[in-house]
């Protein structure tokens, strides 16, 4: 198997620095990639490894072995380019990871500096200097590997598991075998199935039983390896009366060729309990001219399994070349609650098909949908979403809100709203809007002195404020920068 | 009544700053076209610094568009003609740098801008002025007292200060934040299109008020009216008719008052 390791230094040379994805640089370290390739060897390769159990072995095995049965999904509004899944590299480790980092000090200090060009909080003293005071816990996936959690003694003190899934599997195995894969089941979809089978880390997460996790916890990810997919797995579990708020950040080196994201996330709140999902997503989204990016096809999915329970999902989505995402919540405690709070934004000629699902199965259920998608430049946008409402949720009551706004005439925006409902009373409310930056609102603006660019910002952050305001303070001030960001040259 | 005092104050020429022959803006035989609609054909007009000119004329005369001109909006094709500016060629500057230089456009239908906050909008507005002028940013605490100063002068609500730009806004209510940012801005040359239409006579008043607050021997304004009912408040120095993409006749303020008495009805004559 060692045979299957290839050693590789990875250095690569910018041909062309695009001053807009501020986060495009590759970080030169040296690391550990498997060769592209897709078989059962390669699962195997992966899970020893990781060294893992039998039982998680036969997992991904069966996960593979379904895999194998499925097709690409083709119902999103996406034009998807045929994807070779052979050319992808599986396995991707900073090299220093062989002898696993015990500490910060033993990070290597290249990784260090890209995430402090990332703006990663990684330094615990960084944090407690910050001028929020709020503390972020912070777990970082680079490539294939979790390479450090911070904070975890003080939240060992109150019973908090944070760590990396790998790690989870040899300290928690009874944990993650009770709740992995119990609800996005490994033959949910392609991509959860591809995931199921190849997935090399991601972040664990418990709250024991009438606990409020005392700060924000956070994962970076990043793909920097050519060629490499990313391939996480996160799990959460809030147990009865538990409370957590995570956040997640993602971004990647900018390529000329696409790469692969397929993620899972899997959240379980029990009876009382709460969790708050942020995600701000930055995945390159390829050239002006749509040459590279990120594919990223992710299955989030969060089980209100206890009464009164609630999970909140906050995105920020401006990066990928392709998003395909639908975090959703199965609503199966009575009285429980999911919300989806979602801006989405493309320009040039990225493609985003991306929504959510609701799903009532208790008593006085409740959701609330909140999308504001923004297309600019050559791309489409689309909002998908499902609410269902079954027999046995009475008095279920749903509240969906989808704004667009168009920037320029070469872009598209898209709502598919499906409704099924098979309780009389249930009540649902659907409200929707497209609308154009106009021409007078620009004028307006400039004649005040404000610059196009900057009036154009300032309206779509308006646009968004709804979502925003969901989002922890620190996180809503990135987001609304990354917007910027993405909107450069846009306008004009 | 408020505007006589402001308005002897000028003429005492208390302000040294006031130079009576020098000329703050200078319109020179204006051609102007949306698509292919020859809307302003030839239009003159000096306006000198402390001035207060009113324009009238009949619907779709292109009074509006007078200000679009002098304002930058793009729609608007200046075909010949030129407009200077305080020593500067107005129509070579984008929108934005007109209004940094001074040039201030009280619509006469503001736009709403859903989500903006009507304070963090302004203040944008100034510091990006500011900014143009190689000013220092104003904090938002010299902004805050600043803001509420002049919210009182404008006799605003409060609210309207955190409520999104304009939206949901009464009429009067829109035209009133118009004089209340020109107040912040403080402009060299205010162009009021129509401000007074949709007003009722009290809030007529506090628009006019505010205006004359703001009236000095440096700051001139290009008032659009149809209504010589606003010239009883804010009284021009000059009075033109504008008609057929020109401007036709210029008197005193008696003009106006000759105009309400008879209509445009002449002009077809
Ligand atoms: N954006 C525009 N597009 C097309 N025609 C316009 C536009 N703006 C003004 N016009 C036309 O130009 C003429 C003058 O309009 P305007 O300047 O608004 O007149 P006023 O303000 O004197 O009523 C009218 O015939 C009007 O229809
Ligand atoms: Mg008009």
């Amino acid at each position: 198997m060692s045979e299957l390791l290839k050693k590789q230094k990875n250095v690569e040379v910018h041909k062309r620095v695009n001053q807009s994805y501020k986060d495009g640089f590759v970080t030169d370290i040296e690391s550990d990639t498997f060769p592209p390739g897709l078989n059962e060897e390669v699962v195997r390769a992966i899970s020893a490894k990781k060294q893992e159990p039998q039982w998680l072995l036969d997992w991904r095995l069966k996960a593979y072995a379904k895999w194998l049965t499925m097709e690409l999904p083709d119902w999103a509004k996406l034009k998807i380019p045929e994807i070779d899944f052979n050319a992808i590299s599986y396995f991707s480790s900073p090299k220093s990871d062989e002898n696993a980092p015990k500490s910060l000090d033993e990070v290597d200090p290249k990784l260090l500096e890209t995430y402090a060009k990332l703006g990663v909080p990684l330094h615990e003293q960084e944090i407690l200097a910050g001028v929020k005071r709020t503390k972020v816990a912070v777990d970082v996936v680079f490539d294939s590997v979790s390479v450090t959690t911070t904070f975890k003694k003080e939240l060992k003190k109150v019973g908090v598991i944070f760590c990396s899934f790998s790690e989870a599997v040899k300290d928690h195995p009874d944990l993650v075998k009770q709740y992995l894969g119990k609800v996005v089941p490994i033959g949910d979809n392609y991509f959860s199935a591809l995931n199921a089978a190849v997935f090399s880390d991601g972040s664990f997460v418990y709250i024991p039983k009438n606990t409020r996790c005392p700060m924000e916890l956070s994962t970076y990810f990043r793909i920097n390896e050519m060629n490499t997919g990313q391939f996480e797995r996160t799990l959460i579990i809030a147990d009865d009366g538990a409370e957590v708020s995570y956040l997640e950040g993602c971004t990647a080196p900018m390529r000329d060729e696409n790469q692969l994201h397929a993620a899972v996330v899997e959240l379980f709140i029990l009876d009382n309990a709460k969790i708050k999902y942020s995600t701000v997503q930055n995945w390159y989204p390829g050239d002006e001219e749509g040459k590279g990016g990120i594919f990223n096809f992710v299955t989030k999915r969060a089980a209100c399994n206890g009464v009164n329970a609630k999970v909140s999902w906050t995105q920020v989505e401006t990066g990928s070349a392709i998003t395909w995402k639908y975090p959703s919540c199965i609503l199966r405690g009575d009285n429980s609650r999911g919300e989806f709070y979602s801006v989405a934004l493309t320009n040039n000629y990225q493609q985003a098909d991306t929504g959510t699902k609701m799903i009532h199965l208790g008593k006085n259920t409740k959701s609330t949908i909140i999308s504001k998608g923004i297309s600019a430049g050559k791309s489409h946008n689309t909002y998908r979403g499902l609410v269902r409402i079954s027999k046995k949720a009475e008095g279920a009551r749903n509240h969906t809100q989808c704004d667009s706004l168009l920037i320029g005439k070469n872009c598209g925006a898209h709502t598919f709203p499906y409704i099924e409902c098979s309780n009389s009373t249930a009540q649902l409310e659907h409200e929707a809007t497209t609308s154009k930056i106009s021409e007078d609102q620009l004028f307006y603006c400039k004649q005040r002195g404000i610059s196009e660019e900057d009036a154009t910002s300032m309206i779509v952050d308006g646009f968004c404020k709804e979502v925003f305001k969901e989002l922890p303070m620190e996180f809503a001030v990135e987001a609304k920068a990354l917007l910027d960001i993405s909107l450069e040259g846009a306008v004009g | 009544m408020n505007f006589k005092r402001c308005k002897l104050k000028r003429l005492d020429g208390q302000n040294p700053s006031y130079e009576k022959n020098k000329i703050m803006l200078k319109i020179n035989n204006i051609h102007a076209q949306v698509g292919d609609n020859k809307i302003l054909k030839g239009l003159n007009l000096q306006v000198k610094p402390g001035e207060v000119h009113a324009i009238m004329g009949p619907n779709g005369a292109g009074k509006s568009t007078l200000g679009n001109v002098l304002a930058g909006m793009e729609k608007v094709q200046v075909t010949e003609g030129s407009v200077d500016f305080l020593g500067k060629d107005l129509l070579e500057l984008e929108i934005e740098q007109r209004a940094s230089e001074g040039v201030f456009m009280a619509f006469q239908y503001p736009v709403e801008i859903p989500g903006v906050n009507n304070m963090y909008f302004l203040r944008a507005a100034l510091n990006a002025q500011r900014k143009y002028r190689g000013e220092s940013e104003m904090n938002s605490s010299v902004f805050l007292k600043l803001v509420r100063e002049k919210i009182k002068m404008m006799n605003m609500r409060d609210d309207l200060l955190r409520r999104p730009v304009n939206e949901g806004f009464s009429g009067g209510e829109k035209k009133r934040n118009e004089i209340f940012q020109m107040s912040i801005l403080e402009p060299k040359l205010a162009i009021l299109d129509e401000t007074d239409s949709g007003l009722d006579i009290d809030a007529l008043k506090i628009v006019a008020d505010g205006v004359n607050q703001l009236r000095n021997a440096d700051r001139s304004f290009i008032v659009i009216t149809h209504y010589q009912r606003l010239l009883d408040y804010i009284v021009p120095d000059f009075v033109h008719v504008l008609a057929d993409g020109k401007i036709v006749r210029t008197g005193d303020k008696s003009l106006a008052l000759e105009l309400e008495e008879t209509g445009y009805g002449w002009l077809d004559k």
